[in-house]
């Protein structure tokens, strides 16, 4: 099918540098996820790689073809768009046939395809309807028949689920990963929700201000943030981070606190770090060595756990609790430290220091 | 009927908050209000029912003092004579009224072919100095037509397009060109963009995502535009009187210029034409009202 790969693409908006040498490599058939806050220059990166944005450096190769001049038709990419973009004066039916009528395709051909698509995305009722006629839920999987429809090289998907309420974009998470699976082609797919990039992705590019961060699987931009922001982005409750520096075999926090120095981290004594702390490595159920004193901030119930916020210092720690933990606001209290699974990030630059050691 | 429409929008009370007045008082505003309106009506709507009158009345009623408003015997003898010359034939100011209607529609035609391509491009592409280009376009529109009739004159003098419709076509559809870029570009930034991205990754060229896919959902804006652009050239008088003379060229406005001056003036025979030339803008104007009164709606088109 199709291998994708963008190399240093650069793109800048009259003052604001959109894309500053965006490197991408989505392998045949992998579900490949960019993920990013809004304005991180996803969307200008798929745009580009679709052709519909001119670049002002950088290439595009398709299938390992130089493809960076080639008009949007040419590429052979299906894409589908945040708003749908699906034609108003025309039937689903119609627009799902779109691709192939522009392919002269026989209308034989083309309604076979159409039934084939409308059955695997259950919207055979749906096909005589304009998309005024449509929620947002169906004009989104009309929008995804027209792009499956026809077998391109690989297919672009611009945030297809932020327009959908939750309990859908659940469903067509799992249908979109099962529909992957089924064609074996290639996903370009772009987010900013990360539950989306990490259920769905084989491979996550994290984005930002037209950088790219990180790319890995989604178990290594979790377990293994290459700097402090993708730490910080990437996680729910966000990650913690304190800052410290390493005094002999001792952390000493800014707070006056003080943990054992992880044995994994070769930071040389004195200098500024930042100690990322992730809520579930955290504890004030258990106890331990590595603990931090702090006091009761607040308590947010989320059902299946509880959210504890411990104010160390002038800092606020996220803790993930069992559900029916209690406390009373101020109540001293002590959070154990899982070091082992703790990040250190140089307090300069934001990059990680864990990764070599692990 | 409009005295109590106007009570039921704007009530008393809120009116007289500042300055307690007797209830009477704001009646009696409303009552004034609506007298000033039909004074100023009758101000303004006389010389077009004057007109109107005019063109129905016997020639010896035209001419009659003190002038009769009511009791006239109706005829409908101007209106032939509009279109009928006296010795049979066509009259000229026929001949005047066919020409308007090739002008006025050849040039609002270019006028909407070259323009709102041009309106597209303006929309959809980054152009260098855009705000520029734009504004030099508008500004070509600020000066008066008598201005340049002059020079305009004399090249037309030298390429021979001195006295022919061809040369009003042209000068006709480079003013409207600008209007239609203006008001086009309004349309076409309304309709999302997205729709010929998706065109083009379905495999469409450019050109015809935005033959297949935007330029129908722009047949409204283009119904409207193009009706302002022919209102435009069907009134034009000032280049009309100035580079075509004979006849078989002339355009409606002069021609019906021309019917005055003379040793008599057929009042009847000019208020009659007066008439058949306003009837087509009226029902134009009619037509677009919406896009005069309510602005620029599409709303076929959702974001």
């Amino acid at each position: 099918m199709g291998t994708v790969a963008a190399h240093g693409l650069r793109k800048s908006f009259d003052k604001v540098q959109a894309l500053d040498g965006v490197t991408l490599d989505v392998p045949d058939g992998s579900f490949f996820v960019v993920l990013g806050p809004s304005g991180a220059g996803k969307t200008t990166t798929l745009r580009a790689i679709a052709g519909l944005e001119k670049l002002d450096a950088g290439s595009v190769h398709l299938d390992g073809r130089d493809a960076t001049g080639d008009t949007p038709a040419a590429r052979d990419l299906a894409m589908v768009f945040q708003n749908y973009a699906l034609y108003p004066r025309r039937t689903a039916y119609e627009n799902i046939a779109s691709p192939l009528r522009a392919r002269r395709c026989s209308s034989s051909e083309i309604a076979a395809a159409v039934d084939r698509m409308s059955s695997l995305l259950h919207i055979e009722r749906l096909l005589q309807r304009r998309p005024a006629q449509l929620s947002g839920g169906e004009m989104q999987r009309v929008a995804l028949a027209r792009a499956l429809v026809r077998s391109p090289r690989a297919f672009l998907m611009d945030e297809p689920l932020t327009n959908l309420d939750l309990k859908l974009r659940v469903e067509m998470r799992t249908e979109l990963t099962r529909i992957h699976r089924s064609l074996g082609a290639t996903f370009l797919y772009v987010t900013n929700d990360q539950v989306e990039a990490l259920s769905m992705a084989d491979q996550v590019a994290v984005l930002k201000e037209g950088k790219v961060q990180q790319v890995g699987t989604p178990t290594e931009v979790y377990e293994r943030p290459a700097n402090r922001w993708v730490a910080g982005f990437v996680g729910s409750p966000p990650i913690s981070l304190l800052a410290c520096r390493a005094e002999g075999d001792r952390l000493v926090g800014a707070e006056g606190w003080t943990l054992p120095r992880p044995r994994w981290t070769t930071a040389e004594d004195g200098r500024a770090l930042l100690l990322g702390l992730r809520a579930e490595d955290l504890s004030v159920e258990q106890r331990g060595d590595a603990a931090l004193p702090g006091e009761l901030y607040g308590l947010e119930p989320l059902g299946d756990r509880t959210v504890v916020d411990v104010r160390v210092g002038t800092e606020i720690l996220k803790v993930k609790a069992r559900p029916t933990v209690t406390g009373t606001q101020g109540e001293r209290l002590q959070v154990t430290v899982d070091l082992d699974r703790a990040h250190l990030f140089d307090a300069g630059t934001g990059l990680s220091l864990s990764r070599a050691g692990r | 009927m409009a005295v109590s429409i106007d009570e039921a929008v704007s009530p008393g009370p809120v009116r007289d908050h500042t300055a307690p007045a007797p209830r009477r008082g704001g009646r009696g505003r409303s009552v004034l209000e609506l007298a000033l309106l039909v004074v100023l009506a009758a101000v303004m709507l006389f010389p077009a029912l004057w007109m109107l009158e005019t063109s129905i009345k016997e020639n010896r009623d035209v001419y009659a003092i003190p002038a009769k408003f009511f009791d006239f015997t109706v005829t409908l003898d101007h209106f032939r004579d509009v279109f009928v010359a006296p010795g049979g034939g066509r009259s000229a100011v026929s001949v005047s009224f066919l020409n308007s209607v090739v002008v006025a529609g050849v040039s609002t035609l270019l006028a909407t072919v070259l323009g709102v391509p041009a309106a597209w491009a303006y929309s959809r592409f980054s152009v260098k100095a855009k705000k520029d280009q734009l504004f030099f376009i508008l500004s070509t529109r600020f000066m008066p037509p008598v201005v340049v009739v002059i020079p305009i004159f004399l090249m037309y003098r030298q390429v021979g397009l001195i006295d022919s419709k061809l040369g009003l076509i042209l000068i006709y559809a480079a003013f409207n060109v600008p209007f239609t870029i203006w008001m086009m570009k309004g349309f076409v930034d309304e309709v999302p963009p997205e729709y010929e991205d998706a065109a083009m990754l379905d495999g469409y060229t450019r050109l015809q995502a935005f033959w297949k896919f935007t330029l129908p959902l722009l047949v409204p804006g283009i119904a409207a535009t193009a009706v302002f652009a022919l209102i435009f050239s069907w009134n034009e008088f000032v280049f009309a009187i100035f580079l075509t003379s004979s006849d078989d060229v002339r355009t409606a406005p002069p021609a019906i210029a021309g019917l005055i001056g003379g040793t008599t003036v057929d009042w009847g025979l000019v208020a009659a034409a007066s008439v058949v030339f306003a009837l087509p803008v009226l029902i134009f104007a009619y037509l677009v009202r919406k896009h005069l009164v309510a602005g620029v709606t599409l709303g076929a088109v959702r974001r």
